[in-house]
């Protein structure tokens, strides 16, 4: 048992669902108790769907147990088919139902519908929601896309792909395939099928047709990928297009598997994230210390984007899909940190204080916890909010995905900078040490002075800034501040009086001085400015 | 197709209906999200699967970050391969969230459906951790499983979870009022029974060590309409129910209030004056919304128990039509009084085939659908307007001070409709 109070996936059948109502044309029936409809809130709340999601539930209740709740499946099969005429079925189980252990895809099989009905193993007290989006799309794949098409030659007709991955309540997934469909475009190569969002089943049988894949999301699509690569010779592009380099080599891949000049698309500057990255605005953006946490797919598309586009120090990084964990680890590695593998957001928490960021990009939760711990953060991974489903055009992928980046993630230290600012001007009636950050809310910022989030070297600081030294909570009794070396503390400008306060604690444990004087904070300062 | 059949003229009272098939509804694991928030120093354990924790995250919305008092304990694979583990395994884990939290006096171990279904057996957990962690906390169980308990019946069962543990009461002239109110509304009506002269106790209590007593000869009075085992659990220790409608509307507020007066004997001159301020605003903030409401044709869904005493409201106080009223489940001796006051023919249904509600929605196009959020926005798609209905569960709707609001929740959706011009 897994005390839990959050959860960054939900149960497999989620995934299923995610899959299903990307799609159109295809119905799922799923053998869940009462009450497991929540999850259509999901999609007519936060993504704002008009529509209901097409799922049937059975939603059987303690006197239908026994031998009933077959019964109630195979009546809600029939129910469905009759009133929806789906091209095609899926049929699982949700937890519950997977304990009454009826067979949902023998059931419905004994119905013989017309149509194609692909039963679903989803285990649900093992896996989650993105494995189980991931698994369905794999079934349906392999249900539908049929034998190997006969290609011509490529050279002799227009390239073709087919892109898989975009989901419903994925994360700016509408938008991302917008900006894909428009480089594709640019080069010249068709677009087949995109699925599972916009595809029915009928597409899927035509998937076969194109010469080669895009995975724009490897959680949900790469096993499909790989399946069509054995089958159908189709190979694939998994390079994820986040962030400006990243979406030139994702050209050149494509282009090169399409026999297409990726030239005129690569020289055509569309982004204008290289060239604010280099204005000069942006060069307190150095070495900012950045924690990134979220899906695979994002938290390692946006580590490379801050480190190598905005020239942000990586600090942390993790996922809570621990299926890439392999592959978040080796990132990591890159920068010398050790990843963080969890789905327990307190773990989260723990390294996210651990590591003491300026900024931290995560999901909806480690939102939550930067607010509460009083540092800039910006979204770059589900789950999230209705917030997160905006409706202005706002990709993550492509060129103008990554101006989008740009904005995001600058914002929160640009109030950085409005911050410092305050700090500087604080003994102006209009700033005071008690000023909230405009970003943080209302009221004062009460852990201004024990937290450490203010560039390491602001352009217009008097004072040197000392190394950072990173103190764990856990840390042995500190000696008490003389009145006047405490004073002597607040003249120093408060963005960088946390530092200097940790750093003289620490050398005064250190050197178990029992009163820390006004002698000792420069004792302290000089020695650790060396 | 399923269109109900056309009433036959001369009936009386609302023509009732069963209907089985699928439900969208939530189950009582949801109940949580406002009853935590009532009793201040108690937390709830949900021992479940993935799905009760992402149904509570989904349900709670932002409030999960406020180091909220409830949680789930997740079943893995490694729970389901054998039950004495099980045990020790959740009190493993119970003992670690109450180092955790050293403030907390009762815990709830709420059953979900996959607990019921591998028949883990809380309720000796409940005692075996209840006997380790006394005196300072309590530990009881009751489920909220969706195959038990629809939505607000998780109050239910967690109210009647805690009866047979309350105090004996030593004298039977206090008035116990029950159902989780807002603290704003629990407060008013505490002023109003202390000026009617009654002394009233309010079941649950903010706190575990203030839980009312009960005895033989206690009288109870339902604040909400889905307590059915609670008030069989008090019925249990010699209590007794005080009949009456709901507290919503003015009206409603009144005649509830007057029931426990006449119970009381309380001198009508006393009712009327403690009364008359209350009823005077109530009137006064019902009527600015009267004209949005009148003669509009209204739809519920079922979702709480609570559509019937709303129905009642709309269609007395605010001269709505009523097309169709669901509830999960109709409670006929609890509800006898909201049932007689509907208009002669009214089409009540309770339970739930989802598609043929639907269908009869769409025929019918009301002005006004009561629905959950999971058909709020594909109708809205549709062009019908809709309020959704949880709403009505965490915003303070009781009483005289609320009337107004109460209105507004229903007024609100069509004055948006009729301001958007895109």
């Amino acid at each position: 048992m897994q005390l839990t109070v959050w959860t960054y996936e939900g149960p497999p059948h989620i995934g299923a669902m995610r899959v299903a109502t990307a799609m159109e044309g295809l119905h799922y029936v799923l053998h869940a108790p009462q009450g497991d409809t929540y999850a259509d809130l999901l999609f007519t709340m936060i993504e704002r769907r008009a529509e209901r999601p097409p799922v049937t539930y059975t939603t059987f209740q303690a006197q239908d147990l026994g031998r009933d709740t077959a019964a109630i499946f195979k009546d809600a099969v029939a129910a469905a088919y009759a009133r929806f005429q789906p091209q095609a079925m899926i049929v699982g189980a949700s937890c519950t139902a997977e304990l009454i252990q009826d067979d949902p895809g023998g059931l419905a099989r004994a119905l013989d519908l017309p149509v194609p009905v692909i039963p679903l193993e989803l285990p649900a007290y093992q896996k989650k929601e993105n494995w189980g989006a991931s698994e369905t799309f794999y079934r349906l794949v392999r249900a539908l896309a049929g034998a190997p098409a006969e290609r011509p030659p490529q050279g002799t007709r227009r390239p073709s792909c087919n892109i898989l991955g975009p989901t419903a309540l994925g994360f700016r997934h509408r938008d991302d395939l917008i900006e894909i469909r428009r480089l594709l475009d640019r080069l010249g190569i068709a677009v087949n099928v995109v699925a599972p969002l916009g595809a029915s089943p009928a597409d899927l049988t035509r998937l076969g047709e194109a010469d080669f894949n895009l995975v724009l999301y490897p959680e949900v699509a790469r096993s499909a990928a790989l399946y069509l690569e054995k089958t159908f010779r189709q190979p694939l592009v998994d390079v994820v297009p986040i962030g400006v380099g990243a979406t030139r080599r994702f050209i050149e891949a494509v282009a090169a598997l399409a026999e297409v000049d990726p030239a005129p698309v690569l020289a055509d500057v569309a982004s204008r994230l290289p060239w604010y990255s280099r204005s000069v605005d942006s060069t307190y953006l150095t070495g900012k210390r950045v924690f990134v946490f979220g899906d695979a797919t994002h938290a390692l598309a946006i580590a490379r984007v801050t480190t190598q586009e905005l020239g942000f120090r990586l600090v942390g990084l993790g996922t809570y899909i621990r299926e890439f964990a392999r592959e978040v680890r080796a990132e990591a590695a890159l920068h010398g940190i050790e990843a963080t593998i969890t789905d327990d957001y307190l773990d989260v928490e723990a390294a996210i204080q651990a590591a003491a960021p300026e900024l931290v990009l995560g999901t909806q939760m480690e939102r939550h916890i930067a607010k509460r711990l009083g540092i800039p953060c910006a979204v770059i991974s589900a789950p999230i909010h209705v917030q997160d489903f905006p409706a202005r055009h706002s990709p993550q992928m492509g060129f103008e995905g990554a101006n989008v980046l740009f904005d995001t993630l600058v914002h929160p230290l640009m109030m950085g900078l409005e911050e410092h600012l305050l700090g500087m001007f604080r003994d102006d009636p209009e700033f005071h040490d008690g000023a909230a950050p405009s970003h943080l809310g209302h009221g004062p910022n009460r852990k201004a002075d024990a937290l450490e989030r203010v560039p390491e070297a602001p352009p217009l600081a008097p004072a040197p800034v000392p190394a950072i030294t990173v103190q764990g909570a856990d840390a042995v009794r500190t000696a008490p501040w003389a009145p006047e070396a405490e004073k002597e503390l607040k003249k120093i400008p408060f963005f960088v009086r946390g530092k200097a306060r940790a750093n003289t604690e620490r050398f005064a444990r250190e050197r178990h001085l029992p009163l820390i004087t006004l002698e000792i904070l420069y004792d302290a300062k000089a020695h650790f400015g060396r | 197709m399923n269109a109900h059949a056309p009433l036959p003229s001369g009936t009386c009272g609302p023509s009732i209906r069963i209907e089985r098939g699928q439900r969208a509804v939530f189950c009582g694991l949801t109940g949580i999200v406002w009853l935590h928030r009532k009793i201040q120093d108690a937390f709830f354990l949900v021992v479940g699967s993935r799905t009760c924790a992402h149904l509570i995250q989904s349900a709670a919305g932002v409030m999960i970050f406020a180091e909220p008092r409830f949680a789930t304990a997740i079943i893995d694979e490694r729970d389901l391969a054998g039950l004495a583990d099980m045990n020790e395994e959740l009190d493993r884990v119970v003992t670690r969230l109450i180092e955790r939290r050293p403030d907390i006096r009762l815990l709830f171990l709420v059953g979900s459906c996959p607990s019921e279904v591998i028949k883990l057996d809380l309720s000796r957990a409940a005692l075996r951790l209840s006997q380790r962690m006394a005196p300072s906390v309590r530990v009881l169980n009751y489920s909220g499983s969706g195959i038990e308990t629809t939505f607000t019946q998780g109050e239910d069962a967690c109210l009647a979870a805690l009866v047979p543990d309350l105090p004996e009461a030593v004298s039977t002239d206090e008035l116990l009022v029950v159902g989780a109110l807002a603290d704003v509304v629990e407060d008013q009506f505490a002023r109003l029974f202390s000026d009617l002269g009654i002394a009233a106790r309010f079941l649950p209590a903010r706190r575990t060590s203030q839980m009312p007593a009960v005895g033989r000869g206690t009288r109870y009075l339902l604040a909400q309409p889905f307590l059915a085992d609670t008030a069989r659990a008090l019925e249990q220790r010699g209590a007794r129910r005080i009949a009456a409608p709901f507290p919503l509307g003015a009206e409603g507020t009144t005649d509830w209030l007057r029931a426990a007066a006449d119970s009381f004997a309380v001198d009508p001159a006393r009712f009327a004056a403690a009364t008359a301020p209350g009823l005077r605003r109530a009137r006064q903030a019902l009527s600015a919304h009267s004209e949005k409401l009148a003669g509009k044709r209204v739809f519920f869904f079922p979702d709480s128990q609570l559509e019937v005493p709303l129905a009642r409201f709309l269609s007395r106080e605010m001269g709505v039509e009523l097309i169709e009223v669901g509830t999960p489940y109709l409670h006929r001796g609890h509800l006898a009084a909201e049932i007689e006051r509907l208009p002669d023919g009214t089409p009540v249904v309770e339970g739930q085939s989802l598609d043929d509600g639907l269908d009869r929605c769409r025929a019918a196009r009301p002005d006004l659908t009561v629905c959950g959020l999971g058909l709020a926005n594909p109708l809205e798609a549709e062009g019908l307007t809709t309020k959704w209905s949880i709403e009505l569960l965490f915003t303070p709707i009781q009483g005289y001070e609320q009337a107004g609001d109460l209105a507004e929740l229903f007024a609100r959706p069509l004055d948006r409709r009729a301001r958007l011009e895109v």
